[in-house]
């Protein structure tokens, strides 16, 4: 046991399987004074656009949103590299006395001139919504003005969670669709998707793509790694949304249901066992076209077992090792524990910023006994029970990095800052070649706990 | 470069922002839980930032704002952060900082203080510090300096010292874990009783734990920045902070408390001032060891004089390194062609003259208030061999293929952010050394023929 205790208020948002009924609370705000690991509606909006590469994002408010936010994550572009540049409006006292509506008019139309967007992002961060600034009106004049779409992503940091930027930008990307369509003189399959939620760490959407493409499914857009505004101009031409990351991107997927009947299925490209199942469930929603199910067999088969031999000889090695887990959504997960049961790990903690009643009571039938979930956890929680359950190895971001790391325990980074792609079946060996990097480095022994 | 552009838009920032300064400040004092009064987001971005940096846990805490709270004032939500944090942490200090949002709200946390002060009249509190962080009033550094000058105030100011003792405060700035290692150091080689504020020596550059460690080992005690008004003296790094405000200041006004400005000591020049004042405020002479390692560095200066003569350098961070780095930088015979800032305190360009006897003719450009996107222009135009600044500069170092020598704060692409040495004898030593060996392994792999030995 540590001598870390557990404030009473904190003590519903952690559940340990098989100890008690599982009466887990979530979804509630971060109380004050926590050490929560959770961010802010401007960190939920800036991460689902932040790839769109050919458009201008542009962070309306003082200088530290844009300045953490510039070039952290490994979404890849295979041409424009605009993204990546960090845009700030960079207020001053000045401006937040008399507002900033003219410097960001000004900033909108320097910007746009400059370097010819395909549509601009504006990000209204916490005092925007404070001081009053009109950010709806100057987009639209703007877009007016220079014949793009300019729109605002009203990401104020305190109006809500994390998931509140995710729907603030969903709704962003949801005006674009619509607005364009795919070109039908090229050969163009009838089986077209929308690949959601999925952000081209190290490359992912390629590969994933690439796996569409072979199995005979065109894809119009990817939301939105390595994406292009014209691409989400014409998601609403594709008969399938495919959703992923959940939690950011349902909201699209249901608004484009409601508007353009879209159907929409929720797939997880981590590990081999869900990244086969995306595909078959693709292929059986394109049923009348048994090709494509055929197709699918031949390329999961053909995946495995390029991956299979690998793969069992780092089992051998992993097998009842201990693996913690503290993500943003819950879905990757589900995803996660999956993917190491397959390399022989146990989970004896899984926990996630954001989950929601049913992620949890999901997460508790995959889990074993004695494993610890948690809601909205801090470090001192998330140390406690990695040291008593005596994990191997913690799964998580930057923040939980070093907490891992200063008690002696492996990390992987399955956030999305990584740059090694974890998706689809080259992703699995990735991950296990990862997992068993840190779990069986022998600089370990030297640790404190060991000693 | 006054275009329209240059007011209305920062790209690629050379700056952060004042809460973060705050929030790296208050890891140095021992027992200490920053918190930040706003949004959620700033403690999380601001944690990542951080430890991304020292690669080390950064516990900040947040009265994590909601809608509500925007709309009826963060009086509740502090004191429910305070309780928190006291039954969680039982910390000795919290340090709070305002974020943009509570600044502009205008909440009155020092009110807020004394009330839930009052409220707690017959139980232990820990101290209480606040500082006005308003991201957009200055960058970083600001919010650094002014969180030791906040603590200092509100420590000392509740005792009346009536003794004064031998030791000596320092104030070194925002200076790497390595660098507050060798001024600890030099004061117990001088034997000399001394107070360090900030000390995130081991905080945020520590060894590994068996348990979680709510209180990483070290950092300045409460106890002793309480003492800080009985000190002989006060030495404050920063050229530029001695023209502004200070700690060193209050002390010097406070107590009549003899304060040297100088400047951050980099190169033998500014550090024989160091060692100087050192040596006035004691009357003790310098150890021989740090003789020996300013003769070393001397030997080595004329060893590799030719390789650095001339040699064109872009320098960038916060004005003050800035000002340190072209100290050093003049006096081995480097050109600072470009100077950059994201600051603006006014005082940049004076200082950064002053050094350089011959500054019009050697067409330094110097940018304050500037941004990596102004760096870069000019960069282009003025050609420099290397850059000298922190990991933020890369994107320009790649594209116009310049080497970069990382110094400062972040270093983001490479380990070692808090074992870089920069000041002291021994830090011109490493900063030599990497530039000399910098500009070698550019000549050799220019070479057609390659050598070995060069």
């Amino acid at each position: 046991m540590t001598a870390i205790h557990i404030l009473k208020e904190r003590e519903k948002q952690i559940y340990e399987k098989g100890s008690q009924p599982f009466d887990l609370t979530c979804d509630k705000h971060s109380i004050a004074g926590s050490i929560s690991q959770r961010a802010c509606v401007f960190c939920g909006s800036r991460v689902v656009l932040y790839p769109i590469a050919d458009a201008l994002h542009l962070v309306h408010g003082p200088i530290g949103c844009a300045a953490y936010t510039w070039d952290i994550r490994g979404a890849l572009s295979s041409g424009p590299q605009l993204h990546r540049f960090s845009f700030s409006t960079d207020l001053k006292e000045k401006d937040v006395i008399f507002g900033g509506e003219k410097k960001l008019y000004q900033a909108l139309n320097t910007l746009i001139d400059t370097y010819s967007p395909k549509a601009a992002f504006v990000y209204a961060t916490c005092i925007v919504g404070i001081i009053g600034d009109d950010v709806d009106s100057i987009c639209k004049k703007m877009s007016k003005e220079k014949g793009i779409p300019v729109l605002p992503v009203h990401s104020e940091g305190f109006k809500g969670t994390k998931k509140d930027g995710y729907k603030a930008a969903c709704e962003a990307l949801f005006k674009l669709v619509g607005q364009g369509s795919i070109n039908h003189d090229s050969e163009t399959s009838k089986f077209r998707i929308n690949i959601l939620g999925e952000f081209n760490i190290g490359g992912e959407a390629w590969i994933i793509k690439n796996y569409y493409e072979k199995i005979g499914v065109q894809v119009v857009s990817v939301m939105t790694g390595d994406s292009r505004i014209d691409d989400i101009k014409s998601a609403h031409e594709a008969s399938l949304n495919v959703v992923q990351c959940s939690g950011s991107m349902t909201t699209l997927a249901k608004m484009m249901k409601e508007k353009y009947d879209i159907p929409f299925i929720r797939v997880s490209y981590f590990g081999i066992e869900d990244v086969s199942k995306a595909l078959y469930d693709v292929s059986a929603h394109f049923k009348d076209n048994p090709q494509i199910l055929e197709n699918t067999k031949k390329l999961v088969s053909s995946e495995i077992q390029n991956i299979y031999p690998e793969l069992q000889k780092i089992k051998k090695a992993l097998f009842g090792k201990k693996a913690a887990i503290y993500v943003g959504g819950a879905f990757k997960a589900f995803s996660l524990i999956k993917a190491l049961r397959l390399i022989g790990m146990d989970v004896v903690l899984v926990g996630s910023q954001t989950g929601d009643q049913d992620d949890y009571k999901m997460l508790k039938e995959l889990c074993d006994d004695g494993t610890v979930i948690v809601d909205d956890a801090n470090p001192l929680e998330l140390s406690k029970y990695i040291v008593e359950k005596k994990a191997d190895l913690v799964i998580g971001g930057v923040k939980e990095r070093p907490i891992a790391y200063k008690m002696g325990i492996g990390f992987c980074d399955h956030n999305h800052e990584r740059k090694i792609p974890l998706a689809g079946f080259i992703g699995m060996l990735n991950f296990a070649k990862e997992v068993y990097a840190t779990v069986m480095s022998p600089v370990w022994k030297f640790a404190p706990r060991h000693l | 470069m006054a275009t329209e552009e240059y007011v209305t838009v920062t790209k690629n920032a050379c700056k952060l922002c004042t809460p973060l300064g705050a929030s790296l400040f208050f890891k140095g004092i021992c027992g200490s839980i920053p918190l930040l009064h706003g949004s959620q987001g700033c403690s999380t971005y601001i944690r990542r930032y951080l430890i991304s940096h020292f690669k080390e846990p950064v516990d900040i805490a947040c009265s994590n704002f909601g809608e509500q709270t925007a709309i009826f004032g963060g009086e509740v939500n502090l004191k429910v952060a305070f309780d928190n944090i006291i039954r969680q942490y039982n910390p000795e200090f919290i340090g709070v900082a305002t974020t943009c949002l509570s600044e502009t709200i205008g909440d009155d946390v020092p009110m807020f203080i004394r009330k839930y002060k009052e409220a707690n009249r017959d139980n232990k509190l820990p101290q209480l510090v606040y500082v006005s962080t308003a991201s957009y009033r200055g960058t970083h550094i600001d919010g650094f300096h002014d969180s030791v000058k906040a603590t200092v105030d509100i420590l000392t100011s509740e005792y009346s010292y009536c003794k004064r003792e031998n030791s000596i405060n320092i104030f070194p700035g925002m200076l790497s874990p390595a660098d507050l290692r060798y001024l600890k150091e030099i004061f117990n080689d001088f034997d000399v009783p001394f107070v360090m504020l900030p000390d995130y020596s081991q905080i945020l550059d520590g060894s590994p734990w068996k348990e979680y460690q709510k209180f990483p080992k070290g950092g300045t005690k409460v106890e002793n920045i309480i003492n800080m008004g009985t000190a002989k003296a006060c030495i404050e790094f920063g050229k530029i902070l001695a023209e502004q405000n200070s700690a060193g200041k209050l002390l010097n006004k406070r107590y009549d408390m003899p304060c040297y400005n100088i400047g951050i000591p980099m190169g033998i020049h500014e550090t024989d001032i160091f060692f100087n004042s050192i040596e006035t405020i004691t009357g003790k002479s310098t150890p021989e060891k740090y003789i020996e390692e300013r003769g070393r560095l001397i030997d080595s200066y004329i060893d590799s004089h030719k390789y650095v003569m001339g040699v064109r350098a872009a320098v960038y961070g916060e004005e003050d390194m800035v000002v340190a780095i072209v100290s050093f930088l003049n006096e081995i015979g480097i050109i600072p062609v470009l100077c950059a800032s994201g600051g603006k305190s006014g005082y940049f360009k004076d200082k950064i003259r002053e050094m350089i006897s011959d500054f019009d003719e050697k067409g330094i450009v110097v940018i304050d208030d500037s941004d990596f996107s102004h760096i870069e222009t000019f960069a282009k135009q003025l050609k420099p061999d290397i850059l000298i600044g922190s990991s933020k500069g890369y994107a320009i170092s790649r594209s116009l293929k310049i080497p970069l020598i990382r110094v400062g704060f972040p270093i983001h692409d490479r380990i070692n952010g808090s074992r870089i040495l920069h000041i002291g004898y021994r830090g011109a030593q490493q900063l030599f050394d990497t530039i000399v060996n910098t500009l070698l392994e550019k000549r050799q792999e220019s070479s057609v023929v390659g050598y070995s030995y060069m």
